[in-house]
């Protein structure tokens, strides 16, 4: 068994409400944190290491120290629960079962930031999920850890909560500030980044859920402590939603030092692959990460055992390697078709994008409609160079990285399944319409 | 006509006064789900409505509705069906489903019953692709589909429709 932070007491019946909480030691950040200057907040979360955990893993403890504090301007703390990356659901699984993790991490960074205002943007088709962190934030209040004064501490703080309405894009923080505003979800070009110039030109600092319940074992433990779970960058422990063909889907806190083989396989984690198939493929860390095949996914280039962090991951580049993203570890067996796949990922971000930048707006319907030509039989073999050459032309030539987003999955499947689009094209008799 | 009860107006005037004074603009979003939750979609005259609400111009309403998904700019049935078929879902078979729901309402994709009861749709990722495969419906998910899951949740929406009328 890996050490488990955030996942320990999922399963203590009542956990939701806060008596049941707070009787298994919940708050006790808060009670530690507004003891604290802010500052020295900010630097255990600094020591501890704690990358973000929405996808890009920039170090938390740094943006935090980034953020701007111009004479008399309000700050924002944002906590991003927009969570839409194919295959990423674990965001879900904290707010509906531990809420009140969430809560007290966001008091104690609010404290740490400044923010008497602080915003939960999540994803508008979780619907019932707002009334939980609802009733989570009323009890909160009511037993004093929000509102004004919080604990005789001088500290005020309020906690909203806000609903999307169907757009993956408002994910991106930047989407999401101007979301937030009442606008539509168009990205804004970073830098200033939020940190400076954020939700109402304010400084605006946006994390994670998961990242920002994480702050509740880094204030716990001491930074020091927390950065000596897991292995170099990739500290502490990291939840990943593992679905598709494997026995065991669901949510699984992992401490950084276990190999893709031993995730994957064992009881305790995916439980293998069902009906005794083997395993084809697998995208590790959400939709927009590179798909890899199985002989790569447990061996790095190198030949040395993959393991499930950041540097492991991402062993070898996009030529060999993946990333950790987002956490979601989606499995395909051998009787899944790569080309298929792929076309309902291009489908997704064609859907998807905002349409502010030509490359994305225009690629991704062009990578749409090649790929499902391949897919039912109509393609050429120049289809396959077509689409390498726009997924290159999308790559780093728009604002947000979903245009690279979008690209990556389709560069990864025609770099490693090659074969599978060949044979697209040239059986399309055997292809289903 | 459109127009807010007593109550959903008091709920509008709340979520304003989480923003900084000035900035009513950023109760939009939240201010349209309350619209569709009563409506059941946005027509024009709604839009305006909400315009007038939050002090914005219309154009700032249409922009907005225009972008996000989950609005509704033209009447939906009582009971949309919105099965995800995205990678994840496709592999645990959410193809078979949505086949199956067609068969049985004897409607396509994007259309509603005749009786106006059902509307089937298909959308993307919905963030639970590990309960696979699955709709929403309403304000929850329906997961781990099975086509006698399916039966199952029509009757349920046809007894309920009964049960109000
Ligand atoms: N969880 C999910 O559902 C999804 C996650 N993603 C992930 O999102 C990632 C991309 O996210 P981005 O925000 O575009 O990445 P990014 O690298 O631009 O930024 C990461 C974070 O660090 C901050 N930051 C970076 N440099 C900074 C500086 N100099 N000063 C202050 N703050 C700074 C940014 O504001 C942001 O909060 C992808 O890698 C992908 O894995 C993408 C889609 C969905
Ligand atoms: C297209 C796109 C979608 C994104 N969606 C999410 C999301 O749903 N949840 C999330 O936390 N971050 C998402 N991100 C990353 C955010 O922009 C940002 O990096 C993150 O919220 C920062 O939090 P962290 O540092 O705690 O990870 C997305 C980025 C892009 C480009
Ligand atoms: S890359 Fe795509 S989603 Fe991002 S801003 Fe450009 S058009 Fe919009
Ligand atoms: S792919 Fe269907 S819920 Fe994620």
């Amino acid at each position: 068994m890996g050490v488990k932070l955030l996942l320990d007491k999922a399963h203590v019946e009542g956990i939701r409400y806060y008596d049941v909480y707070r009787r298994e030691g919940g708050y006790r950040s808060v009670e530690k944190a507004l003891k604290m200057s802010p500052a020295d907040i900010v630097e255990e979360v600094k020591k501890s290491g704690l990358r973000g955990r929405g996808g890009a893993g920039f170090p938390a403890g740094m943006k935090w120290s980034f953020i701007a504090k111009p004479e008399g301007v309000p700050r924002h703390l944002v906590c991003n629960a927009d969570e839409s990356e194919p295959g990423t659901f674990k965001d879900r699984y904290l707010m509906e079962f531990l809420p009140h993790l969430l809560i007290e991490g966001l008091i104690v960074a609010s404290f740490a930031l400044g923010s008497n205002a602080t915003y939960i943007y999540i994803r508008g088709e979780y619907a019932w999920i707002p009334d939980i962190l609802e009733q989570a934030i009323n009890e909160a209040k009511a037993n004093g850890w929000l509102g004004k004064n919080i604990q005789g501490s001088g500290f005020d703080c309020e906690i909203y909560v806000q609903r999307g309405a169907g757009a993956y894009i408002c994910g991106e923080e930047t989407a999401l500030i101007e979301s937030l505003e009442g606008k539509r979800g168009n990205p804004r070009i970073k830098p200033p980044f939020p940190a400076v110039k954020g939700v109402w030109d304010r400084p605006t600092v946006v994390n994670n859920v998961e990242t920002l319940a994480a702050v509740v074992p880094v204030i716990n433990m001491g930074g020091e402590e927390y950065s000596k779970i897991g292995v170099g960058k990739s500290t502490g422990t990291k939840l990943i939603s593992a679905c598709g063909n494997i026995n065991k889907p669901g949510v699984y806190e992992i401490d950084m030092t276990i190999s893709v083989e031993e995730f994957v396989y064992s009881d305790e984690y995916c439980g293998g692959i069902p009906n005794g198939k083997r395993l084809k493929a697998c995208i590790p860390g959400g939709s927009s990460v590179p798909i890899l095949p199985a002989n790569l996914l447990f061996k790095t280039a190198k030949g040395e055992q993959r393991m499930m962090n950041y540097e492991s991951l991402s062993d070898g580049g996009f030529a060999t390697g993946s990333m950790m993203g987002s956490g979601g570890f989606i499995v395909l067996d051998e009787d899944q078709c790569v080309v298929k796949h792929t076309l309902t990922l291009a489908r997704f971000y064609r859907h998807e994008s905002c349409g502010q930048c030509s490359p994305c707006r225009e690629g991704t319907g062009w990578m749409e409609k090649i790929l499902k030509n391949i897919e039912t039989g109509k393609g050429k073999m120049t289809d396959i160079d077509l689409l390498w050459d726009i997924q290159r032309k999308i790559e780093g030539n728009t604002i947000c990285p979903l245009g690279d987003a979008a690209a990556w999955p389709v560069a990864a499947a025609i770099r490693h399944f090659r074969d599978e689009f060949e044979w697209h094209v040239n059986n399309p008799e055997l292809c289903l319409t | 006509m459109s127009q807010f009860s007593e109550e959903r107006l008091a709920k509008v005037k709340e979520i304003i006064a989480r923003y900084p004074d000035g900035k009513q603009k950023s109760a939009l979003l939240p201010v349209l789900h309350l619209a569709q939750e009563q409506f059941g979609w946005l027509s024009s005259e709604t839009m305006d409505y909400v315009a007038g609400l939050l002090k914005i111009e219309p154009i700032e309403v249409y922009e907005v509705a225009t972008f996000y998904s989950m609005y509704n700019l033209k009447p939906v049935g009582k009971y949309m069906f919105e099965v995800c078929q995205t990678g994840p879902c496709m592999v645990r078979g959410s193809e078979d489903i949505i086949e199956y729901i067609k068969q049985k309402l004897g409607i396509k994709v994007g259309e509603t019953t005749p009786d106006g009861l059902f509307t089937l749709k298909t959308v993307e990722c919905l963030g639970a692709c590990g309960y696979a495969p699955m709709m929403q419906l309403g304000k929850h998910y329906r997961e781990h589909l099975t086509k006698e899951k399916v039966d199952a949740i029509i009757e349920e929406c046809r007894r309920n429709a009964a049960a109000n009328n």
